[in-house]
């Protein structure tokens, strides 16, 4: 139809246009306002009326990685200009690095819960994308019995409540000791995600014609070569994003790795949250932990916007 | 000279395709067995049991005594209430805010891709960490939405009435964004003739929003609905970090302190069965939905 427009129909899109962008600012508020505590100097952190205006900093980063103490007494002239500008911004805020016998700086739990998060969730990707995209070539290229009721069955193991499942898990595991083990979390979340990743790699694998296998085929490649040298080429777009959905989720978990770890495994999940103990909690430290958290995961989002409508829908709707 | 298939050429050469489909897909029902329906099977047993997994006593068979006791208790039917409770609202929110959203989104806008990235950021954020910085926002003293509403030092989270409602508003928050990309993906495909049809008609929008919109749309919203249901059933990170209040504890939050703070573990197994039945139940009316919208 021509662009024949009414000018109330104009002025409804002005309306909507500016009810969005409101929409969207508001929406985006609270992950703004967790991201600038990130960089504000403690003492605005908590200020009344909040501060927005504010000289950005990269104290909390540095309290963020460091094991600091309280100091009884100012450090000495010399003391302060012999240390380096990180430990000096710790001296600012009237506390020093704690260091060991040696005279090595002692780190925070953070950066050892930061990387047992990249370890489960990366391995637990590659274990479910991995198993995953094969069972999915399976379902889609052949035919089976009961086809169906296997599929609901993978699906429907993904729906079940963790702590449903962490009970009998937990009970197991310390049977076995694997309690507080990168390899309890990576089976758990390889578990978990496989069943996403099945649904979701099934849709794109259909999406390639047969015919592409058939004629490696014909020319004398075997079923195992023509799935390695044909299919998998074509469906990496597919494989990339399930994994990426797949280690968003292993990422972002928090009930399992709260009930099965506690201190050499444990994830920043758990660990984040539990910063805000009694008293009065730093948060521009435990912001600047958050950011870095987050970090990841909104530059997956960008990356992953085509995709997104099909991963939250298992596949379901392609658009 | 008989011309044979590719597929059976194919085999002739190498792996029989019956087993390249028994070696890719049994490993990984097999995983599944093995790490999710056995220690199902495993915690079905402890559940006729009166196992304490903190003590070295041995289990007693108690037989359908935890469920018998479980469903007679009124404490365990208000966690249920509590839940029900927190589903409607927080579904009911989410439906609104993000089919409201995605009506408006549903036009020419300038930057609309870039928009849309924005809104969905909220829903792929670890619902841990959201609850843990919604406090900051919903302190009574220097939080900014008491700020924002100018509301002084109202309490959101110690506040026994309000605080199932904020652990519900921050859910609202988080997965009005899945709500509103399901329903821009059901309005993207409403024929636009209909709407010409519509307007030369001479319609009123109201007349054309619940005879062609809601009707087409309709398939893909039950969709969202339903999967926020479940996940609003089995809700647990967020109210479990944001409050502790006894009006917020879902259902989740119930067994998890039964089975790993109480540890009750037997009768916890049973509560979990209890629950499970429930998960199942919803999850077969989503697949059979999604299976429908995937046939159109």
């Amino acid at each position: 139809m021509a662009a024949v427009r009414t000018s109330t129909e104009v002025a409804m899109n002005r309306v909507a246009i500016a009810a969005v962008l409101v929409i969207t600012l508001i929406f985006l508020a609270p992950i703004y306002w967790i991201a600038s505590t990130a960089f504000k100097p403690r003492n605005l952190s908590t200020t009344i009326p909040p501060t927005v205006v504010f000289t950005p900093e990269v104290s909390p980063f540095v309290k963020l990685f460091t094991k600091r103490s309280q100091m009884r007494q100012q450090p000495t002239p010399e003391e302060y200009e012999a240390a380096p500008w990180w430990e000096r911004i710790v001296f600012d805020g009237g506390e020093k690095v704690v260091r060991d016998g040696k005279g090595q700086v002692q780190w925070s739990p953070y950066p050892n819960r930061f990387m047992n998060s990249l370890i489960v969730a990366i391995t637990s990707t590659v274990l479910a994308v991995g198993m995953g995209t094969f069972t999915a070539y399976g379902f889609s290229r052949f035919k089976m019995k009961g086809e169906g009721d296997l599929l609901f069955f993978i699906l429907s193991t993904r729906m079940l409540p963790p702590v449903v499942v962490a009970i009998p898990m937990f009970l197991m595991y310390r049977a076995v000791g694997l309690n507080d083990t990168h390899w309890g979390l990576i089976i758990l979340y390889t578990a978990f995600n496989l069943s996403f990743s099945v649904w979701l790699m099934k849709g794109f694998i259909d999406e390639i014609p047969k015919e592409y296998e058939e004629a490696a085929l014909v020319d004398g490649y075997t079923r195992m070569q023509a799935f390695f040298k044909v299919v998998l080429p074509e469906a990496a777009t597919g494989i990339a994003a399930t994994a990426v959905f797949c280690f968003i989720t292993a990422w972002n978990e928090y009930a399992f790795a709260l009930i099965m770890t506690n201190r050499r495994a444990q994830t920043a999940p758990p660990f984040i949250p539990s910063q805000v103990g009694s008293g009065l909690p730093d948060w521009t430290v435990i912001a600047a932990g958050t950011f870095l958290f987050l970090l990841p995961v909104a530059i997956f989002t960008f990356l992953l916007r085509n995709h997104l409508l099909r991963g939250m829908s298992f596949g379901a709707i392609r658009k | 000279m008989t011309r044979l298939d590719p597929q059976s050429r194919a085999a002739a050469r190498g792996m029989s395709d019956l087993s390249i489909r028994n070696l890719f897909i049994i490993p990984t029902i097999l995983f599944l067995i093995v790490f999710n329906i056995f220690p199902l099977l495993y915690s079905l047993g402890y559940s006729f049991t009166d196992f304490r997994a903190s003590t070295n006593a041995p289990a007693n068979f108690v037989g359908l005594q935890n469920y018998r006791e479980l469903l007679n208790d009124p404490f365990i039917w208000n966690n249920f209430a509590i839940t029900a409770k927190y589903v409607i609202v927080s579904v009911v929110g989410q439906v609104l805010v993000g089919f409201g959203v995605a009506m408006l989104l549903n036009r020419d806008i300038p930057f609309k891709g870039l928009l849309t990235t924005l809104l969905l950021l909220p829903m792929m954020l670890s619902m841990a960490v959201v609850g843990l910085f919604w406090k900051l926002l919903y302190d009574p003293s220097f939080g900014i939405i008491n700020y924002a509403l100018g509301l002084g030092r109202f309490e959101w989270l110690s506040n026994p009435d309000m605080a199932l409602y904020a652990v519900a508003l921050t859910d609202i928050w988080m997965w009005s964004p899945f709500v509103m990309l399901l329903s821009l993906a059901g309005l993207s495909a409403v024929p636009k003739h209909l709407y010409e049809a519509a307007a030369i008609d001479r319609a009123g929008p109201l007349y054309t929003f619940f005879r062609i919109t809601l009707p087409l749309v309709a398939p893909i919203l039950m969709i969202a609905i339903i999967f926020r249901t479940m996940e609003a059933f089995k809700t647990f990170d967020l109210a479990y970090i944001l409050t502790s209040q006894p009006t917020t504890e879902v259902i989740s939050i119930r067994l998890y302190k039964m089975a790993f703070q109480e540890w009750q573990t037997g009768r916890s197994c049973a509560l979990a069965y209890i629950v499970l039945i429930m998960v199942l139940a919803i999850t077969n009316i989503y697949v059979k939905y999604l299976n429908k919208v995937k046939e159109r």
